[in-house]
């Protein structure tokens, strides 16, 4: 089975992050890039299914540089190969762009399989799957909590506001995960020294038959119209409990008129 | 004045509140026209008339919300080419994002989520990296397509008669990829929605065990509100992922917000940080939520909480 996961790189969240004054976009360099939590869930998810039935992972990455650090741990945690799209083109990508490109990859690695963590910790808009299903064409499987293959069938657990959804579908099929769906694994030292000698292929924009006029910051369907850091909030009152802490809470919501 | 379409969110026919946070948001923008999908239209109409749906398309063939998103968003893209409205508005959930998405690659159009407010010219508010900033911004192709975060709007009536008119579109293969072969409801007891909730009350690590929720619960029930969990409450298995509040869990945004043995890491403050009040208990007067209360107490909550719990009862 050929299993694509998607990888991005964040900033770290412990991290002071920044959009940057030039142009609203986030600023990368400023921060820690650490790999996108939910993601190592979906590389976890992608390395269970290859070792219940065979296959390959390869890991799909599109950002700067710097985002290597992450594709060597998904490497070491046990992927078998990457692909990294990086172009400056790209920068400023909006996330109907980002599908966009990410679609133009997958026609190149083809997939049974693609899996991801259903939202970044950076820009949070969770669309990515949706997208991608969209524009492929494929079923989509998405914010799923479990997942099970036999053969070409696929069932998922989609986990929503009321409870959950059962879904079933036929491979080929876009997947994005939630946390509930595993334990991801750390890299172990065999892992670590085994990565770098596992392939990364590098593409631009053109190696991978994207048009430059349909990502990044300047052909981008939103715009950032302006930001500030939001005001502070104002510094509240601080008691320490004499027996009577429970008494003042109550005391502040009858002011505040909750009760 | 053109038309807003608002996907209506519902469980069964039930109206999510959400629902009516968009027809006002809607109506502020232009006219709202609600978009309904799935059975039990009849048992919603006075609801939504009652918030200000002047019109409704009723989609309710069985078909639509028998396959993931992909029907819900094959009908907006209809009734986006056939009606042009000025934009289209649905529930940041995780569905209603989704639906979003696909909209917006079947339409060229670019999407806005988790906005909390939408001002003229659709110029849209977020609330991003867990409220630490406050960015405004536009859909400058396609029709915009908002994503709203639940409770950011207070829904006002605004009585109107819906005039109705039944829709249906034809789905494609590709929109029939993924089956949904059984829809399970939680038992949610009593309790609201967690992110519709008013009043949210959540637990941490300093809760020290799932016995000891209840705790949780009682003073939560004690003010009409929902429960929620830190993720060390929730990874540790004491409490219910689906209930976690933070990075990774929900985002919600209540009057009230009162967290328990929870010491405000990143993780948690980027699930509630745009709370409007926020009481905090906890041993720690160093714990990082007490960078956000408008009324801390230092002090050890299996004392505090109960006792909040009781003086809320006797003031009822």
């Amino acid at each position: 089975m050929n299993i694509v996961v998607l990888v991005k790189q964040v900033p770290d969240t412990e991290s002071p992050r920044k959009l940057k004054s030039d142009d609203g976009t986030l600023d990368r360099a400023a921060a820690d890039g650490v790999i996108n939590e939910l993601d190592e869930y979906a590389i976890e998810e992608a390395l269970r299914v290859k070792e219940a039935h065979d296959g390959e992972v390869t890991v799909l990455t599109m950002g700067p540089d710097k985002a290597t650090d992450s594709i060597r741990k998904a490497l070491a945690m046990g992927a078998d190969k990457a692909v990294h799209l990086v172009d400056d083109g790209l920068a400023g990508s909006d996330a109907l762009q980002t599908s966009y490109a990410i679609q133009q990859v997958l026609g190149r690695t083809g997939f049974d399989l693609v899996i991801l963590g259903s939202e970044s910790t950076d820009a949070r808009t969770g669309l990515l799957a949706a997208m991608l299903a969209e524009r492929l064409g494929v079923a989509q499987l998405s914010l799923a909590n479990k997942i099970e293959i036999d053969g070409t069938s696929i069932k998922a657990q989609r986990q929503t506001d009321y409870g959950f959804d059962r879904v079933e579908a036929t491979l080929p099929a876009v997947v994005s995960v939630v946390e509930k769906i595993n334990e991801p694994r750390y890299p172990s030292f065999k892992g670590i020294m085994a990565a770098k000698k596992k392939p990364v292929e590098t593409l631009g924009l053109a190696d991978a038959g994207i048009e430059a006029a349909r990502v990044g910051l300047a052909h981008a369907a939103t715009e950032v119209v302006d930001f500030a850091e939001a005001p502070p909030r104002e510094k509240g009152q601080i008691v320490t409990d004499e027996g009577d802490g429970g008494a003042k809470i109550a005391e502040f919501l009858a002011a505040k008129k909750f009760v | 004045m053109a038309e807003i379409l608002v996907l209506v969110d519902h469980v069964d026919g039930e109206v999510k509140k959400v629902t009516l946070e968009l027809l006002t948001l809607a109506n502020r923008l232009g006219e709202a026209a609600a978009v309904w999908v799935g059975p039990g239209f009849e048992g919603a109409r006075d609801r939504l008339g009652e918030y200000g749906a002047g019109k409704v398309y009723v989609a309710d063939d069985p078909e639509l919300t028998s396959y993931v998103v992909a029907p819900k968003a094959a009908l907006l893209a209809k009734l986006v080419n056939d009606r042009s409205p000025a934009a289209v508005l649905v529930p940041a959930t995780g569905e209603g994002k989704e639906i979003a998405g696909r909209l917006a690659v079947r339409t060229g159009s670019g999407v806005l989520t988790d906005v909390v407010d939408v001002t003229d010219g659709f110029v849209a508010e977020h609330s991003v990296f867990g409220g630490g900033v406050i960015a405004h911004a536009r859909v400058r192709t396609g029709t915009p397509i908002i994503a709203v975060r639940p409770n950011s709007v207070t829904p006002e009536p605004a009585p109107a008669t819906p005039a109705e008119e039944a829709v249906t579109v034809e789905l494609a293969d590709a929109d029939r990829a993924a089956k949904v072969v059984e829809k399970v409801v939680q038992e949610k007891g009593e309790r609201p929605d967690l992110t519709e909730a008013a009043i949210v009350v959540s637990g941490g690590r300093g809760v020290g065990g799932a016995e000891n929720f209840s705790i949780i619960e009682g003073l939560a029930d004690s003010l009409g509100g929902a429960v929620g969990a830190s993720r060390a409450a929730t990874d540790a298995g004491w409490y219910p992922h689906t209930f976690q509040v933070g990075q990774t869990g929900k985002t919600v945004s209540p009057q009230l917000y009162i967290a328990v043995g929870i010491s405000g890491a990143i993780q948690h403050r980027a699930g509630m940080q745009t709370s409007k009040t926020i009481v905090a208990i906890n041993k720690d007067p160093e714990a990082p939520i007490f960078e956000l209360v408008d009324f801390g107490v230092v002090g050890d909550l299996f004392q505090v909480a109960p006792q909040l719990t009781e003086e809320i009862a006797k003031r009822r």
